[in-house]
């Protein structure tokens, strides 16, 4: 255990430090200064703070290239961390950005600063290879969003949700906590490394795996496949972001599923390791390979298949969300570097694209006051800027080149059949997933029919659109075309700190 | 300077889109424009491009990590359909030329789609190539979706789905192919030069064929196509027919049986139903295809049906040439492409522009009385020549393509050359029929005289069927024009893994 | 050989004229009329020319042209005539203008139909002097196209189902033919007739057919019966030869006169010619191995027609079954040459008389079925549009001149010594007799019942009491007398002095004769 100095540490954790500041400035400055005020001015300034609070945590970040592993794991600092916590920065900020025009709280505040809470405990989360601190910023980040999906106290709905979330979330983290406690026993360790080696000399010993860490393993998935909304652990989704205010509900589906998916890799590729087991068709070997493969599999069809028949656009992102959290699974199915560099662009690219299309769902629903299928009638005529722009969000997401959806699904399926060097053993999953995009397409197409084919309903009125989230939401798309069409902008870049990281 | 007709194209439908939205005219004007720049850069290449093998025209890394370049070259093969591309934008915005509703729109999906079609036919990359491939499908959708007929919404759904479908199972293969091969390289040479194991080629090969053989309307996946022609508007039929198919059957013969030609040729060791191996079992389905879509265009009622089915049953026989294998046959076949793209394009533009847009029926049994060919004698003449080209009657492209993949047929698979005559004649039944009853009244049925008078055919439309003749012609009496560029293309050496087959 | 390409030209002229045509609007049809008329008559000028020019004494190609061009599928821009062609080019250049005269009172659509004539002219002259099968199957198949517009927009009341039906036979045998050809051409790499008939004559072809094509379920025999059978099919069709004759009455009948006399007059010598150019010299040992059957089909074709004639009230299907009757006796003689090939010396002098036969009668009928129709056409154009047997009677009475001269006609149809039918006929029966004796013998059978028919015409129209009907009925009128003149002249011409024809074709015939070696 290296001893490290407050102020080293402290250092080593500034841009945490700078974004939890910044929401202590907006809180202070929204109860201080500007009770009085129209609620578009308090979120005009509160996310302006917040906004340059990310953007400095992003300067620092960009701007001081550590690395460090203080304390065994308990905090990391690499190029890789950095990049994730980037992502998760710039991802923040859109939600604090797209959320400007919206007028579902009173509470400007409170909110905001909840994004950014929410923001910290993610970059702890990404930031850790030790079981506790990963629970507890899990916690943190949990918990920020169960409020958050509540905030609209307007709305049963969004009441219901934050109850079912948090309901699930408690009892996954039950599990998680279960899973982890007995991790800790088997190892007598908090940190993945020594996890992983304790577990390595047991499978050396015995073949076969130890009961409890089946059980671990188990545990574990269905903690985390409750976080990133990996069939069956989904339940919570479909309500969440039907019931969420649109710029929680983006949060959520976006930075949150990020953060999840890193440190679901890293639990299992560094604290499992040893005990990955194979899911080739024909060469199954038990481990935790084979348990993520089936939940891959059947989270891609119950999406997949669910979305066909939503007529709720935010329903149908949700099941669409649980089958891209199947495909990302296969990442984490394939475990190499180079599927890690793929789960990365996957889920920024991915994250971007929900980002988008809930700012557009944002705008659709203040001004035509719902977000069912119909209310999306003839939106190119009354909003054609946006709605090109949720067009590239959709087929990027149902992965049509050259948007960044498609180059993520090449390279992740690439690097799902790399990771079987000589044989070709996880076919079987990467044709399932190709197959069911296809199905995929189907929905997407189900929403752009209305955008660009019916024509709108005679009484509905012109749409203004907010100059901000326009903003935003154009720039998103220019982000989305610009990485499908120069995938390498962003690839090199994970790549490079992929192996910086020495992972 | 090949490479700018993609750009020019999408170049254009950018522009268009920008466009204010009153400016109709200036919107077909511009449209035009650049499909004629398009046009006429292919053809220059065509005319400078005298030996058919396979030139560079841009090499630039991509993205290195994963070994993808951005590299489009042409050979003879992809020249030709270049220039057909060419020639079906042009007189598909001819006879577009009395859209108002979304125009700008309209012409920008249009371009957008040519774009990406011109795309796909340079690509030399494979990465590259299923990029544009899958372009192709979303404006296809909304062309048909937003300007279309009869159950516009379900054909173009159909249409995509089944696109998608296909690309994906040929995403796999092709995956599947990269990682085997080391992931080092998806460009077309080298991966047409790895030898893949004969068991993986047994099962990548029919994978990826049929994946591109459902947007060339492969028996019994075609399904999407008469639906969806039936589907289209006027241009968008023409380009579906004239092109989109053809990117399927480019696809076969440039990506499926260049990669694993011993999938293709190797015999399974086992007979079923009398069928040895892949080729066997596809030259069975592109004969059914041929005799079915025929059989099926005979008994229509709906005049766009009858020409969207002879669509399938006139791929059958590029999908039978290539399965000859032999220089002939697949020269026919490459040939078919090219004048079902010209005849096709044109019967659905006889039939959705010159008919239907001023009768708005397709039902033959009204369209009949009406006696058309004395109320638009242009429309008649210009379909029974269409009519005769595509029933392969010698002078026009159709016969000597035709002409081609049967003399390949007779050396590989004597036996269904009867079939192929079989479907020769309904095909020439089928045309006449649909003449007959679309353009001349029964003798003792009593003529309506359409009212309102039917609008003269304008000049555009003149234009455009002058254009896509002059063609067909020009290619049926020269069809050396064509040859001189495939055969050797034909020859490289990319197709030297087929040709240790029984290429002679 | 940079000759002037004058065959070329003569395909040309009535293309130009077709093209020129369709410029002159609906209302100038005198125009379009007269128009037509000089483009036929320019190339019946250029025909004589080349009648003239022609080489009587080598009796080979002549007036060739040959050019690459689709290098790919070895076929050649090839064109020549023989004796044959050129016999076959002049009977075209004539019938023609027949034709179109009797289309005159055509009052819808005048310049496309003229149009349609004048293409089919050119189809007529290409199918004559192509020498490669890919533009010769080009205007074969071309000749359709016209020829069933020309029914089916100017027909009578059934011309649909009689059109398409014409469609479909021909379309079916042709499209055989071209698989059969394709054969051929997989095996030998050649379209070329000349090339492909001395590889036949040299016994290479079908061997290299049954080598090059794996076609392991049959055996050598049934192959190349196979082959053959698909070339027979499409010229059976055209001829036609019993039982593919169907189309043909119904055709000939639905048609308007004008074409009739095309289809009749030149069109149904395609499918001779097609035997003589290329069935023969290429299939000629196939022809051989089922000659018994191809000698009863001719058989049947000549009983049965003529018989059918008798039974047939319309005296244009009367004529049509004449025509099938008359074209019978030129696949007798054919066959009948077939039978001895080789080193025969003995027969040498049946089978030049035979072969003569057929030329001669080639020609003779299509004169004569031309001028046939043509009275049809100008007996309907008095009566309005009837032609029935029964509808006439005693017009001998109100039209001698008709009466006489038609009836020339008929007994030209009929084989009266002294008018051209006579010769044809007596050559083919006489050279056939010797060699096959059976078929002609049963071949005499139709003879007789044609000459029961014709009589039979001869007796109900225009003897008899005359039918209160048509006492007011003109007779031929100048213009008309003047323009049967040289028909009825040449007629008298041929019968007389069979020489005029025959020393042209005389040596084409010996040389194929000779040939004839398989």
């Amino acid at each position: 255990m290296i001893a490290i100095h407050n102020a080293q540490l402290l250092r080593l954790a500034l841009p945490e430090v700078i974004v939890v500041l910044a929401a202590l400035a907006v809180l202070a400055m929204d109860l201080l200064f500007l009770r009085e005020r129209s609620t578009r001015v308090r979120f005009t300034i509160a996310s302006a703070i917040a906004s340059l609070g990310c953007a400095g945590a992003i300067l620092d970040l960009l701007l001081a290239s550590r690395q460090a592993n203080v304390l065994d794991g308990m905090l990391v600092a690499n190029p890789l961390t950095h990049l994730v916590q980037i992502a998760l920065l710039g991802m923040a900020i859109v939600a604090v950005l797209i959320s400007v025009d919206s007028a579902f709280t009173e509470h400007v505040g409170e909110y905001v600063l909840l994004i950014l809470l929410a923001t910290v405990g993610m970059m702890f989360l990404v930031g850790s290879q030790d079981l506790l601190v990963i629970f507890i910023s899990l916690e943190l980040l949990s918990l920020s969003l169960y409020i958050l999906t509540a905030f609209d106290k307007r709305s049963a709905r969004s009441s219901e949700a934050a109850l079912k979330y948090f309901l699930f979330g408690g009892m996954s983290a039950a599990f998680l906590l279960f899973g982890f406690s007995l991790l800790y026993g088997l190892s007598n360790s908090t940190s993945l490394a020594r996890i992983a080696s304790a577990i390595g000399n047991q499978h050396i010993n015995d073949p076969a795996l130890n009961p409890l860490l089946v059980i671990a393993i188990v545990t574990t998935v269905i903690g985390f496949g409750f976080k990133v909304a990996a069939a069956p652990f989904h339940f919570w989704a479909p309500d969440v972001y039907e019931g969420a205010p649109a710029p929680s509900a983006a949060f959520i589906a976006s930075a949150s599923k990020v953060a999840s998916f890193f440190i679901f890799y890293q639990v299992m590729v560094v604290g499992f390791a040893g005990a990955e087991g194979n899911a080739a068709w024909s060469h199954v070997v038990s481990g935790w390979v084979p348990v993520l493969a089936i939940v891959a599999a059947f989270s891609m069809l119950l999406g997949n298949f669910v979305a066909i028949v939503q007529s709720s656009v935010r329903r149908l992102l949700a099941y669409s969300a649980i089958a891209h959290a199947g495909y990302m699974l296969l990442a984490i199915v394939a475990h190499t570097q180079q599927s890690l560099a793929a789960l990365l662009y996957y889920v920024v690219t991915y994250a971007l694209a929900t980002l988008g299309a809930f700012g557009v769902i944002a705008v659709v629903e203040t001004q035509t006051g719902g977000e069912w299928l119909s209310n999306f009638d003839g939106l190119s005529s009354r909003a054609p800027v946006l709605s090109a722009c949720m067009f590239i969000f959709l087929l990027s997401l149902a992965g049509i080149p050259p948007l960044a959806g498609f180059f993520g699904k090449f390279f992740l399926f690439a690097s799902v059949l790399t990771s079987t060097p000589g044989s070709l053993g996880l076919l079987w999953l990467l044709a399932l997933a190709i197959a069911l995009s296809a199905v995929s397409l189907y929905y997407y197409l189900q929403v752009l029919k209305r955008i660009y084919v019916a024509s709108p309903s005679p009484e509905a009125a012109g749409i203004q659109v907010p100059i901000i989230g326009q903003a935003v939401v154009v720039v998103l798309a220019g982000a989305v075309v610009l990485l499908g069409c120069a995938p390498h902008l962003l690839l090199r870049w994970i790549l490079e700190a992929i192996r910086a990281s020495g992972l | 300077m090949l490479a700018w007709t993609i750009y020019i194209s999408f170049l254009g439908a950018l522009v268009l889109l920008l466009l204010p939205k009153a400016s109709v005219a200036s919107a077909r004007i511009l449209a035009l424009l650049t499909a004629v720049a398009g046009f006429a850069i292919a053809l220059t290449a065509f005319a400078q491009h005298r030996t058919g093998e396979m030139l560079t025209v841009v090499r630039a890394p991509w993205i290195p990590s994963l070994g993808i370049e951005y590299h489009l070259a042409a050979d003879g093969i992809s020249l030709t359909l270049l220039l057909l591309t060419g020639i079906i934008a042009i007189s598909g915005i001819l006879f577009s030329w009395n859209i108002e509703h979304r125009a700008q729109e309209f012409f920008s999906f249009y371009l957008l789609l040519i774009g990406a079609v011109y795309g796909v036919f340079l690509s030399y990359d494979l990465f590259l190539l299923f990029v544009f491939y899958e372009i192709v499908i979303i404006p296809k959708y909304f062309l048909i979706a937003i300007w279309g007929s009869t159950r516009r919404e379900y054909g173009a759904m159909k249409l995509a789905l089944y696109s998608f479908i296909g690309s994906a199972m040929v995403l796999i293969g092709l995956i599947a192919a990269y990682v085997r091969a080391g992931a080092k390289s998806m460009a077309l040479g080298d991966l047409a030069q790895y030898p893949f194991p004969l068991h993986f080629q047994m099962w990548a090969f029919p994978l990826v064929f049929v994946g591109f053989a459902i947007l060339a309307g492969l028996w019994p996946f075609h399904t999407w196509a008469p639906t969806g022609h039936v589907a289209a508007p006027t241009a968008a039929s023409m380009l579906l027919a004239g092109v989109v198919m053809k990117l399927g059957a480019y696809g076969c013969l440039r990506v499926a049986m260049t990669l694993f030609p011993l999938g293709l040729l190797t015999p399974w060791g086992l007979h079923v139903l009398g069928l040895g191996s892949w080729r066997d079992v596809f030259a069975l389905l592109a004969v059914i295809g041929i005799v079915y879509g025929a059989m099926v265009a005979l008994v229509q009622k709906d005049f766009k049906f009858v020409i969207g089915y002879s669509s399938v049953s006139h791929m059958g026989f590029v999908l039978l040439g290539l399965m000859t294998l032999n220089q002939i046959g697949l020269s026919g076949a490459v040939l078919q492409m090219f004048s079902h793209g010209i005849l096709a394009g044109l019967l659905f533009a006889v039939v959705g522009r010159m008919v239907y847009d001023r009768t708005h029926t397709r039902d033959l049994a009204t369209l009949g009385p009406m006696n058309l060919n004395k109320a638009i004698p242009f429309a008649a003449v210009t379909f029974v020549v269409a009519g005769m080209a595509s029933m392969g009657l010698p002078g026009f492209s159709g016969f000597v393509a035709e002409l081609m993949v049967t003399i390949g047929v007779w050396r590989a698979f004597p036996v269904l050359t009867v079939c192929v005559g079989i479907g020769i004649v309904v095909g020439v039944a089928y045309i006449w029929r649909a003449m007959q009853k679309a353009f001349f009244a029964e003798a003792g049925v009593e003529s309506v005289t359409p009212k309102p008078p039917l609008p003269p055919i304008t000049f555009p439309e003149r234009l455009g069927a002058v254009l896509l003749i002059g063609t067909s012609v020009l290619i049926g009496l020269y069809p050396q024009l064509l040859l001189n560029v495939i055969v050797p293309a034909l020859n490289s050496p990319l197709f030297d893994g087929l040709r240790k087959g029984s290429w002679q | 050989m940079t000759a002037f390409p004058w065959l070329t030209v003569l395909t040309t002229v009535p293309v130009a004229g077709a093209i020129v045509l369709l410029g002159v609007t609906e209302r100038n049809k005198n125009l379009a009329r007269v128009l037509a008329l000089a483009f036929s008559f320019l190339a019946l000028v250029l025909t004589l020319f080349l009648w003239h020019s022609f080489n009587a004494a080598t009796g080979g190609m002549q007036f060739q042209e040959r050019h690459a061009w689709i290098p790919t599928l070895g076929v050649e821009y090839h064109i020549g005539i023989d004796g044959l062609g050129l016999l076959m080019l002049l009977l075209s250049s004539i019938v023609v203008p027949i034709g179109m005269i009797a289309s005159w009172q055509i009052q819808e659509r005048v310049p496309l139909y003229f149009s349609l004539v004048l293409f089919l002219q050119a189809c007529l002259f290409g199918t004559f002097t192509a020498l490669n099968f890919f533009h010769w199957f080009i205007f074969w198949e071309l000749s359709l196209v016209p020829a069933f517009f020309l029914i089916k927009l100017w027909g009578g009341p059934r011309r649909t189902p009689a059109a398409t039906q014409f469609l479909v036979y021909t379309m079916v045998g042709s499209i055989a033919l071209l698989l059969a050809f394709l054969a051929i051409f997989l095996a030998t790499g050649n379209f070329d007739f000349i090339d492909l008939a001395a590889l036949a004559r040299n016994g290479h072809l079908m061997p290299d057919v049954i080598a090059k094509l794996n076609w392991h379920r049959f055996t050598p025999e049934h192959l190349t019966l196979i082959v053959f059978a698909g070339a027979f099919l499409g010229f059976a069709v055209k001829v036609p030869l019993a039982p593919f004759h169907t189309w043909l009455p119904a055709a000939y009948a639905e048609a308007p006169t004008g074409t009739t006399i095309l289809l009749t007059g030149a069109m149904s010598k395609m499918g001779i010619y097609g035997f003589l150019r290329i069935l023969v010299p290429i299939f000629g040992a196939e022809m051989q191995t089922v000659l018994t059957p191809l000698l009863w089909l001719a058989v049947v074709t000549i009983v049965l027609s003529a018989y059918a004639a008798l039974a047939q009230k319309d005296l244009k299907r009367i004529f049509a079954y004449s025509s099938i009757n008359h074209l019978g006796y030129c696949l007798l003689g054919i066959f009948a040459v077939v039978k001895f090939t080789g080193g025969d010396v003995a027969l040498t002098a049946e089978k030049f008389a035979a072969m003569n036969g057929v030329l001669l009668q080639m020609f003779n009928h299509g004169l004569t079925a031309a001028t046939l129709f043509w009275f049809v056409a100008m007996l309907e154009k008095r009566s309005g549009g009837l032609r029935g047997l029964d509808d006439f009677g005693g017009l001998r009475k109100v039209a001698p001149v008709f009466t006489g001269l038609m009836g020339i006609s008929l007994f030209s149809s009929l084989g009266l010594p002294g008018l051209n039918g006579f010769v044809g006929e007596f050559l083919i029966f006489k050279g056939s007799f010797p060699l096959v004796t059976w078929a002609t013998a049963l071949s005499v059978i139709g003879l007789l019942a044609t000459a029961i028919f014709i009589l039979g015409i001869l007796q109900r129209v225009f003897s008899g009491p005359l039918n209160e009907t048509w006492t007011a009925l003109p007779d031929l009128s100048t213009g008309e007398r003047l323009a049967l003149a040289p028909a009825i002249a040449l007629m008298f011409a041929l019968g007389l002095w069979p020489q005029l024809v025959l020393g042209v074709v005389n040596n084409t015939v010996i040389q194929m004769v000779q040939q004839l070696r398989f």
